[in-house]
């Protein structure tokens, strides 16, 4: 044990300082190729200008290398391999997409997204804003907050174990040890093996992401809440809102940005969520969303590039919207600066 | 008091935010608590109980086997076997028992039960029983077995996380899990932080093109990489004769991964810098990496830290990245890794999960409390500017 530590501690120590020398020791040789201190003056304002010209390369060099080779390059060699077969050798068209239409596992992970997408981003936002709203009017917001947000810390496998703990069902005469059962029967219901009630069970595993997530959305909405000015609301008051009317005609829709910020947050979230079903269910009983069935071709059978491409693609496709939006923001912004 | 705060300071309606939020609370809270209490409870305890009783005892039932006919006394016409069905166990005490598994709790503790053929059986609170006969026990009898229900203190115990830390495998993916994540959290720091200053102050052509490239790359799903990645790995594998799945090849997909995002979160910071300082380093003569190792780096330190809390988080908690390109041997699986296995193999075993769950998200947890106002501020520059 103490000899894994030793050399793990070793690696990490090489590995950052490989890093460091990188960027220490590229600069250097940059300057001394390029020298500017002696010589004449033309040689050295020539320098100066090559110098200008390599020197951002060399800073967004190994960044500009990992973006290339790590996202830029797999979308267009999965694009590619989405027309092979299984091996990615032989091309055989539109043949995997066709597949992918009649499949029913597939058609079932669209449908299970949708749904997924329905419910989890609206939750989410919907708990984050009514939170934010009561806590910051509260002594002691901020601890609520934090516990709220406590779960953002937690891996999805470490939040599936404790929620599995909560809907765990014992069959016979036992006693229910999972809380949810446990209060099913205390009501006088039957106790059920939740997560094995197909279409339902979807349901109870969002449960967990909705419990991860609306702390995120909670604290993003509740900074713009503190953005709006005291006057609108004062004016609103005197004029005789009540606070549901301040809550949906004041503060909803000055917001708004900030919603739809959270809301595209968690639509691309739940359309890569893998951890939760593949440790609750691993897709059974119906449960099977794009990217556990993705993985799942991956290495079915010995693995089947062509297929699992084409669901990677579907993915990337849904959230291409999303990512021209992003980039326009962002432009928008650069230019307003 | 903030803005929306103002307005219900009295009333009602101020009484039912306290009592929503408080509910809340408790909502969010109890899932993780259930975990906590449950890992520190014993293992045969678990089964038998909800967690939620663990503060005010158990109950449990079993079953013990009364004296055997060699230690018999007469008392009169009767004969009478004693002893103790706690033998050795201290603050537990008999509520009921019963002859029949069926009903293992017939009897009140201390009442005197007919057990028929002219036995009786009287079993009290503290444990101690009298077992009688009107008649002799005949020597080949064998010792009789009867069911008690034993109620238990509140009972704590650290057994659970020695197991796990020791036998599950948990403790050396422990090292493996942090063998991966701090390279794999200090690593893209410095390359986005390099990044984004030459982004953020640096001329040069193809900037604005980067930038865009950045922030549409911050949504490109993960799975998207996967398969060509692993093509890519095998065949540097084979090249070098090396494994596929290395330490090294895992912290470079965890610092492309988190590099879009990176790069945007510290550009955003590193533009606003007072334009100034920067110029008037530059006219005193010093270079864009002095400027940035000396100046931009320590300035800088609040955004390095919020996105450092993040890499972390997600690195630690990442599943997908580290089956892929780490493998599920047990030599490299990190803590989510092996948690996930023993969801499998030891479904049911609550005693390992729950202690082996706690282990997987206790260092998250320190990091996030410790740390939670950078994590903020981390958020809130990403997302809501320009919302």
């Amino acid at each position: 044990m103490l000899l894994q530590i030793v050399s793990a501690l070793g690696v990490v120590v090489v590995a950052v300082l490989a890093c460091s020398a990188y960027f220490y020791f590229s600069n250097k040789i940059l300057d001394l190729a390029l020298p500017v201190k002696d010589g004449d003056i033309r040689a050295a304002s020539r320098n100066l200008n090559r110098r200008a010209l390599v020197r951002p390369w060399l800073f967004v060099g190994p960044a500009l290398f990992l973006l290339v080779v790590y996202l830029v390059y797999p979308v267009v060699a999965t694009f590619i391999l989405s027309f092979y077969d299984r091996a990615g050798e032989q091309f055989v068209g539109v043949a995997n997409y066709q597949w992918a239409l009649g499949d029913r596992e597939f058609r079932q992970s669209i449908f299970n997204n949708i749904l997924w997408l329905a419910v989890v981003p609206a939750a989410c936002t919907f708990f984050g804003l009514v939170i934010a709203v009561m806590t910051d009017r509260i002594w002691w917001g901020n601890i609520a907050k934090s516990i709220v947000f406590m779960p953002m810390a937690i891996s999805f496998v470490g939040a599936s174990v404790i929620w599995k703990f909560i809907y765990e069902y014992r069959g016979g005469n036992d006693v229910q040890i999972g809380l949810l059962n446990a209060i099913v029967q205390t009501f006088g219901g039957t106790p059920e093996v939740w997560i094995s009630v197909p279409f339902w069970n979807n349901f109870f595993l969002m449960v967990i992401l909705i419990w991860i997530q609306t702390g995120f959305a909670m604290v993003i909405l509740s900074a713009a809440l503190r953005g709006i000015p005291e006057e609108t609301i004062e004016a609103a008051v005197i004029d005789g809102a009540n606070g549901w009317q301040i809550f949906w005609r004041i503060m909803v829709p000055q917001v708004w940005g900030s919603i739809a910020v959270v809301w595209t947050t968690i639509t691309i979230l739940v359309l890569k969520v893998f951890d939760i079903v593949l440790t609750m269910t691993n897709g059974q009983w119906q449960s099977m969303v794009l990217a556990n069935l993705m993985f799942n071709w991956l290495f079915r059978g010995g693995g089947d590039s062509g297929r699992s491409a084409v669901i990677a693609i579907i993915i990337m496709l849904a959230v291409t919207p999303i990512m021209v939006w992003n980039v326009r923001r962002a432009n928008r912004e650069l230019k307003g600066h | 008091m903030t803005a929306v705060g103002s307005y219900f300071k009295i009333g009602p309606a101020r009484l039912f935010v306290h009592a929503a939020v408080l509910l809340i609370v408790i909502v969010w809270l109890i899932p993780t608590l259930g975990i906590f209490v449950s890992a520190l409870r014993d293992k045969d305890q678990i089964v038998v109980s909800g967690w939620w009783t663990a503060f005010v005892g158990s109950t449990q039932t079993v079953a013990v086997r009364l004296g055997t006919p060699d230690q018999q006394q007469q008392e009169g016409a009767t004969y009478v076997i004693t002893g103790n069905v706690l033998e050795g166990q201290t603050g537990r005490s008999v509520k009921a028992f019963g002859n029949r598994v069926q009903q293992p709790a017939a009897f009140e503790a201390g009442q005197t039960a007919d057990l028929g053929d002219g036995e009786s059986l009287q079993i009290n609170s503290d444990g101690s029983y009298r077992y009688m006969k009107n008649a002799a026990f005949s020597p080949d009898e064998r010792p009789r077995r009867i069911y008690a229900s034993v109620s238990a203190p509140p009972e704590f115990t650290l057994q659970n996380y020695k197991t796990v830390l020791t036998g599950e495998g948990i403790g050396q993916s422990f090292i493996n899990s942090l063998t991966v994540t701090i390279p794999a959290t200090i690593i893209p720091i410095l390359i986005a932080a390099f990044a984004a200053y030459a982004l953020s102050w640096m001329e040069f052509p193809g900037r604005a093109l980067l930038i865009a490239l950045v922030v549409g790359l911050i949504v490109v799903p993960l799975q998207m990489s996967l398969i060509p990645l692993l093509r890519l790995y095998n065949e540097i594998g084979n090249l070098l004769g090396q494994p596929s799945k290395t330490y090294p090849g895992i912290w470079l997909a965890h610092t492309a991964f988190g590099m879009p995002l990176a790069i945007y979160l510290l550009r955003a910071y590193i533009a606003g810098l007072p334009k100034e300082i920067i110029e008037s380093a530059r006219v005193d003569g010093a270079t864009d990496f002095e400027i940035f190792t000396r100046i931009v780096l320590p300035l800088s330190f609040p955004a390095l830290a919020s996105f450092a809390i993040f890499q972390f988080l997600w690195v630690w908690n990442d599943l997908l990245v580290a089956m892929v390109f780490l493998g599920t041997d047990k030599d490299h699986l990190v803590l989510t890794g092996s948690l996930n296995a023993l969801l499998g193999s030891r479904g049911g075993n609550w005693e390992i999960l729950t202690a082996s769950a706690f282990v997987t998200i206790i260092v998250p947890l320190l990091v996030f409390f410790g740390l939670q106002r950078y994590l903020v501020r981390g958020l809130l520059a990403g997302s809501v500017k320009g919302g």
